[in-house]
Formats: C-alpha cells, structure tokens, sequence
C-alpha cells in the first residue's frame, strides 16, 4: 500500500513526532516500499485465525498489595531536565 | 591479545593466579586500546574496580559465585547502578537508573564484575549497529586482503564486538527479532536467545515486549550456557517471567546427542540461499548424524510470512513503549516549545533517530483506525499460524538446525536502504513471534575469511537440548579462529 505526504503527515501527528517537509517526503517513499512489501501477507490464507498477541504459557499471576518503602526520590529526580526544590519543573500546560 | 575463556578466568582466579582486580585492570586497558572498534559506549574503572574489589573480598570469605570475578560488558538496554543506560538513544543520552535489570542483579549476586555498557543499534533497532546515537561500532573481523571496516551486526553489536575481541569474558544481549544472535554470527561467537519468559525483562529498555528476551554472548557453548544459568529465573516484578525452573544448561553441554532427533525446514531455503551457507548447513547436519543424531526433513509453511508478519508486530509494540519519551520528567526537552503538542513532537524528533522515527511511524500507522483489522490484527493471526507450524513440527524432533544468516559481515554504510536492512533477520525473527530458544554457533568462515554461525532452534523451554546440540556443533566445527587485533592501539 503507498503512503501518500498526507499519511505521513496524519500519522506523524498521531505519533507526536514533528517531521518537516523534506522529511515528509522521504518518509513517504521509505513507508510506501514497506508497507508495499508487508503487504505479503494478504497471500496468507487467516480465515478463522484468531490473533495471537503474546506466547506467555502461564496464566499472569497475582501478587499481593504490599506496601513498600523505598525513598528514590532523589535519585529519580536526578534526570529530570530542570528540578526545583525536589520537584520537576515543567513547561506551563494550563492556560 | 589472548582471548580468554570465562572457564580459564576462573581457574586462574581460584588458583589465586591473580585477583579479581587485576583481571578487570587487564580488560579495561584492553578497552581503552580498542577505541577503534567503538564497542564500549560508557566505561568508569571506579565502579568496576569497586566490583572487582567487593568479588576478591567474597573470594577471600570463601563466598565463590558461579561467576566469581568474571569481567563482563553490559549492553546499553539494561539498567544497573553506576552507569548509564541510553538505549543509545539521544533522547536517554546520560540517563541514570535509579533500579536495576533482575538479570544484570543476578549476574552480580553470581560474582560477575561490570566493565562497562556495550554499544548497540538505537532502542534495539537495526541489524548492523549503525543506528546508534554514539557511532557505529565496527567488527573486529575484517575480510582477507582487505582493510574495509565492517558491521558486527545488530543491534546487540558492541555486545558481539567487545566479546569476539577479548575486550570481556562475556556479555548481555538482547534479542527481539535476532539481535543477538546475528551479531553472534557475524562475529564468529556464540548467542543464545532463551525462550520468551525464561529471562525477566525487569529493567531492560522496552522495544516490543511481546518479543524482547535478554540473553548470553559468549565466545563458546560453555560460557553461554554458563551465563545463562546465572541469567536466568523467575521474577515477580515480570509478569511474564515464567515459573518453569530453569534446566541444567551446564552440564548439558557435555552430553552426547546419539538419538536426537534434528529437523531440518526444508522452507529456510527459498530458492535464492547462498551457495557457501546452503553447504554449511549441510555440514552442519552431517556433523550432527555423525554424532548419532537422526537427521528429519520438515515443513514450516507458514515461515515466509515471519518476516512481514514481525515488521507490522515489532514497530506497533515500539510504537507504544517509545510513547513515554515525552521530554518532560527525563531525556532530551526541547528548547523554546510553542505549547505541550509541540514540546512532545519536538522533543521526541530532536530525541530519535531516523530508524527509531520509521519504525514509530509504521507502528503508529498499522496501528491507527481503518488499518487495524488490515495490518496488526493480520499480522497477529499470522503469528499464531508460524507458532503451530513449530508445535506440529516439535511433536516429532527435538531441535532444528538451519542457517543464522544469510549472509556474512558486510561493510558499514553497505545497506542504506531499510528494507534490505531487514532482510538480515530473515532466519532468526520466526523464533521470537513463536516464542522459542535458539542460539547461534560459529561453525565456519565464507571464502573471504568471514565467520558464518548455524542456528539450532530449541522446543520451548527446551534450552538444555538446544545446548547439548549446539555444543555437538561446536566440537564438530572446530572452529578456532580469532580475528587479528588490528585495532589495538599503543
């Protein structure tokens, strides 16, 4: 299937990732050639095929709701871009 | 430059030869003369020599680990204390942990001692370890007559470099769609990747979950199946770590292999294998049937899906574990954002790579309403029938035997475009959508000199079969050869 410059656009937006025109261009050849080639699998034969979405064999366990002390606080914060007073500081989101 | 054995190094460690301090003062100066190859992305010889201090002080308590004093790398996926873990990514550039990957904690409750984090491709994605945001790393293998630099593979390629060098005993890799296990054989070592649930993913960098499993590389069968009985066991924090206890790896190897039965999928070959990797492949099953194996032609017929079935997986998966890189609490912020949309799209195309942004793009797509049911639910019916075609197959053989790559190590910049990009993984993704153990041997060298493995491909959880044939391999190939260290500098 080809990608066309709006696709890529739309999808970019979806992603929240910016590309520029130049980048929209190329993206759009390089996702029409795979997904031109994933198109393949329209050969395979899936009537009545569940999807399989992972191979874990055991059933997800349960544990219990302890609760646990562990200060990381600083050692998290450590990676924030800016920190203030054992806070993150961030961009303004509410006008 | 000798390289060593992890089995050697604890010899000499336990004869006192020398300490576990010593051995890692030796590796780190071998990796500060290695900067040619570019396989370490971070070293600090303060952390390591504090490890390496702590393993002589246990050693002289009398508390030996399995892997006491062994010198490993560390590839840049896991986390653990005292180094970064970057994902080699710009947007996690100088990233400090604040907990620890449960298999790098287990490598270290067995003794091991740190050297460094390896260099591998962006996230995980790529085959040739050319996506890092740190360079790329370069083979020590080069072609006969020629000086061209080439690719180790990816993406656990700074893992395979620094192993088949000697810059470490051993080391972890990681493997989602065969990037441990092609850069093993592109390297002429050994890697193992165990079947999905056998190693917790706790504190590994997520690509696509339903597919990631860290495993061993190692430069023999031994190594890797003793690092994966450190590695591996269940872990509460993974809720798809397995309860089923791990085997006897170790003493597997050793074990002859008279009765097994080896398949052989005719369907790896699709008319176009390489003349020098189709013969090997035979060599390889006549080197087994001489060990007293019973050779058995079988059919995957779904097998040629694999590859476009696990390009539609893999980037959907990516495409929701890489959306919590926002620029907000950690990793790459953009400056001077108009507003929060903005400083996210930012950020995030500041951050990525073009690989990681492709892969993000196709995920999102595949993923994105009206293409749903066409692509990713598709795709998923896809894997299910390449899982059965392997439950049918091992009703009646106890591991396969088929070729790990379809090619050898190819220069850096050979393979711009990506789809042919992809196409390396062409034998090694089935495994990981079927969920399956298989390891990659060194069993020969292509016309220039060039290392080749054969993959054997273990039943689930079947991993101390899978070793018991993959070290009948090994003895059988003989294969000895270590690259010349053209990198070593003075």
């Amino acid at each position: 299937m080809a990608v066309d410059l709006n696709t890529v656009q739309k999808v970019a937006r979806l992603a929240r990732l910016s590309v520029d025109e130049h980048e929209t261009a190329r993206l759009a050849e390089e996702l029409s050639q795979i997904m031109d080639w994933v198109d393949l699998l329209g050969q395979c034969d899936t009537d009545d095929v569940e999807p399989l979405a992972g191979v874990t064999v055991d059933e997800m366990p349960m544990r219990q709701d302890n609760v646990s002390m562990s200060n990381s606080r600083d050692d998290i914060l450590r990676n924030a871009p800016i920190q203030d007073e054992g806070y993150f500081v961030v961009p303004k989101v509410v006008e | 430059m000798q390289r060593y054995t992890i089995t050697d190094l604890s010899t000499k460690l336990s004869a006192r030869e020398l300490s576990a301090v010593e051995l890692a003062k030796m590796y780190l100066d071998r990796i500060a003369k290695a900067d040619r190859l570019n396989a370490f992305v971070e070293v600090d010889d303060a952390v390591t020599v504090s490890q390496a201090e702590q393993s002589d002080l246990r050693r002289h308590n009398g508390e030996v680990g399995l892997l006491e004093g062994i010198p490993l790398g560390i590839k840049d996926l896991f986390c653990t204390p005292g180094f970064t873990a970057s994902a080699c990514s710009k947007i996690l550039s100088g990233f400090r942990p604040s907990y620890e990957s449960h298999v790098t904690s287990r490598l270290r409750a067995e003794g091991a001692v740190f050297l460094g984090k390896l260099n591998m491709d962006e996230f995980a994605m790529g085959s040739s370890n050319e996506t890092s945001f740190y360079g790329p790393c370069v083979n020590p293998w080069k072609a006969a007559d020629s000086a061209e630099e080439l690719v180790p593979g990816g993406s656990s390629g700074g893992s395979a470099s620094a192993v088949a060098a000697g810059l470490c005993a051993g080391a972890t890799g990681t493997d989602t769609g065969g990037s441990i296990r092609q850069p093993a054989s592109l390297t002429g070592i050994v890697g193992i990747k165990p079947t999905y649930g056998l190693c917790s993913r706790w504190g590994i960098i997520a690509f696509a979950s339903s597919l990631d499993q860290a495993g061993p590389m190692a430069t023999n069968v031994a190594d890797a199946a003793l690092l994966l009985q450190a590695m591996a066991g269940h872990d509460p924090k993974d809720a798809t770590s397995s309860n089923i206890k791990a085997g006897d790896y170790v003493s597997a190897v050793n074990k002859p292999i008279k009765g097994l039965r080896v398949g052989i999928p005719t369907d790896f070959d699709q008319g176009n294998l390489d003349p020098q990797i189709k013969e090997l492949w035979q060599k390889g099953a006549s080197w087994l049937a001489d060990q007293g194996a019973e050779i058995v032609e079988v059919k995957l017929p779904h097998n040629h899906f694999a590859l476009a079935a696990y390009y539609i997986i893999a980037p959907a998966e990516a495409s929701s574990n890489l959306a919590r890189y926002d620029g907000v609490r950690y990793g790459q912020r953009a400056e001077g954002s108009k507003n929060l949309e903005d400083l996210y799209a930012r950020s995030r195309a500041e951050g990525f790579g073009d690989e990681v942004k492709r892969r993000i793009l196709i995920g999102t797509h595949v993923l994105s309403s009206g293409y749903y049911d066409a692509y990713y639910n598709k795709a998923q019916s896809v894997r299910r029938l390449i899982r059965n075609d392997f439950i049918d197959v091992f009703k009646n053989v106890d591991v396969l035997l088929t070729p790990t790559t379809p090619n050898a190590a190819f220069p850096l910049g050979a393979k711009l475009d990506p789809l042919q990009m992809y196409l390396n993984d062409v034998f090694t993704v089935s495994t990981n959508l079927a969920g399956l153990p298989a390891m990659s041997v060194p069993a020969g060298c292509d016309t220039s000199g060039l290392p080749l493995g054969l993959q054997v491909i273990g039943s689930s959880f079947g991993e101390a079969t899978m070793i018991q044939v993959g070290a009948a391999l090994e003895r059988a190939a003989m294969f000895n050869h270590v690259p010349t260290p053209w990198w070593q500098e003075d």
